[in-house]
């Protein structure tokens, strides 16, 4: 952990950065979720393809639906894990204990299940590239924008779900339950925009798409910090 | 700091009945059976477009009055921490999930004779049907808290982002495709409905309401009287 003496109190953002590096350091040296999740990843899009007739649908149809399912799915997975880690020896105690805002603790939960997401998604997209045929080089970087924007919003509400159905009878199953309904925006805006951009559309054809997505994210990134202090009072 | 309001006995009103709910279900009785006997049938739909009268009104029911009552609990309780607020948002989402449940039947009724299709992914169709998902969540998530002010923020803060979220599948599914009639009777023109259908119309919307207002005070009767004996035994 930081090797400096803290003598006051870190800020929001210092604090939060704190609380990521400890998930990331977790995760880092045990990598089970990560693996876990990786390998769901590429076990879903192999299986997806073989649930459709190959000579009916077309690959690159078929491809941006699977990869943002697949996407939603997997991160539920590192969701799952972010509020779980905390139970050993109710570490989440000592977490809330510290001289640090409730805020902080979810900005920081939420930046580290960003970088799981998006470390699965970095797995994910070449694999789709590779088994469906498609070629995403041209349009990587609109890509990543675009999976990024998914993550957030994901991500935003998966970290605050996670808190609230780690401490429930039913954990497991409450977490995807509660959450698929929010993703669903996320999913169309996100798959909407890649049959686009895979299909060379004018970007003018995603933008109410977008829109929807980046919308998504700004309510739902405030609404969840705000709520998030609820999830976790004594 | 949560206010746990042990509510007295007299108000709990286990001894007396409730005349509300027989009053509802008489009222939505009656106005049936002015839909099917004494109002004219729809030139063009026929008989099928009676269903109108149960499947708008539960919508009706469920979406403006049931869910949104339930958002402004939850948010309402966040701030107050009032217990009764999270059992009215209990019993909200409890008994709009019955209407919705409700419309989400009669509709595939109503849109296999006259679209063609039991089930269509337009914009109302799926908002409501997501709404129906979550508030299962909701109630399952009741189900898996065993302590009493946990379940009340947690519900709150689902009920919350919820209310958010509905927009974003209507907006959404919108953008994607969209086949359901628009509004008949609220809209900027006159309802282009005849005067009797209409009479009967708004005579079914009072019906349903009263029928929601006195379900929903069964229930919240229920909770009541349910986190006082758990109050009572806890205390013994």
């Amino acid at each position: 952990m930081p090797d400096v003496a803290l003598a006051t109190p870190p800020g929001m953002l210092r604090a939060a950065w704190l609380v990521a590096r400890k998930d990331l350091a977790i995760e880092f040296r045990t990598r089970t979720a990560f693996f876990s999740a990786m390998v769901f990843a590429l076990l879903g899009l192999t299986i997806f393809y073989f649930a459709w007739d190959a000579t009916a649908v077309a690959a690159i149809d078929l491809a941006p639906g699977v990869l943002w399912v697949i996407f939603t799915f997997s991160g539920l997975l590192g969701l799952q894990r972010s509020f779980g880690i905390e139970q050993a020896d109710r570490a989440m105690d000592a977490l809330l204990g510290a001289p640090v805002d409730r805020e902080a603790i979810y900005l920081g939960k939420a930046l580290a299940n960003i970088v799981f997401v998006a470390g699965v998604q970095v797995v994910a997209l070449p694999a789709v590239g590779l088994f469906y045929n498609v070629p995403l080089g041209a349009v990587a970087l609109p890509l990543a924008g675009l999976a990024l924007l998914a993550a957030i919003g994901i991500v935003a509400v998966g970290t605050l779900f996670s808190a609230m159905a780690v401490n429930t009878r039913l954990a497991e199953l409450l977490l995807p339950m509660l959450s698929l309904p929010f993703f669903l925006p996320i999913v169309m805006a996100a798959a909407q925009t890649t049959a686009r951009l895979l299909a060379g559309r004018p970007a003018s054809e995603a933008w109410p798409w977008l829109r929807i997505l980046l919308a998504f994210d700004l309510v739902f990134v405030v609404a969840c910090t705000l709520a998030f202090p609820f999830t976790v009072e004594e | 700091m949560t206010v746990h309001g042990t509510p007295a006995p007299a108000s709990a009103g286990a001894d007396h009945t409730d005349l509300l709910l027989p009053v509802g279900f008489v009222a939505v009785a009656a106005v049936y059976v002015r839909a099917i006997f004494f109002t004219p049938v729809e030139a063009v739909q026929g008989p099928a477009q009676k269903i109108l009268y149960v499947h708008a009104t539960s919508a009706f029911v469920a979406l403006y009055l049931a869910f949104a009552l339930m958002a402004v609990c939850s948010l309402l309780y966040l701030v107050l921490k009032d217990e009764k607020l999270d059992r009215l948002a209990e019993s909200l989402a409890e008994v709009g999930l019955a209407f919705t449940t409700v419309v989400l039947i009669t509709g595939p009724l109503w849109g296999k004779p006259i679209w063609g299709a039991w089930w269509t992914w337009d914009a109302r169709l799926t908002a409501t049907l997501f709404l129906w998902f979550i508030i299962l969540g909701y109630l399952l998530l009741r189900g898996a808290l065993e302590e009493r002010g946990m379940r009340a923020r947690y519900s709150a803060v689902l009920g919350m982002l919820a209310a958010l979220l509905v927009p974003f599948i209507h907006l959404s599914v919108y953008l994607f495709r969209t086949m359901h009639p628009m509004p008949i009777v609220l809209k900027p023109s006159a309802p282009s409905m005849s005067p009797e259908m209409l009479v009967t119309f708004m005579s079914s919307f009072l019906a349903f309401t009263l029928l929601f207002a006195g379900l929903l005070r069964a229930r919240y009767r229920y909770a009541t009287l349910r986190d006082l004996l758990q109050d009572r035994e806890a205390a013994r």
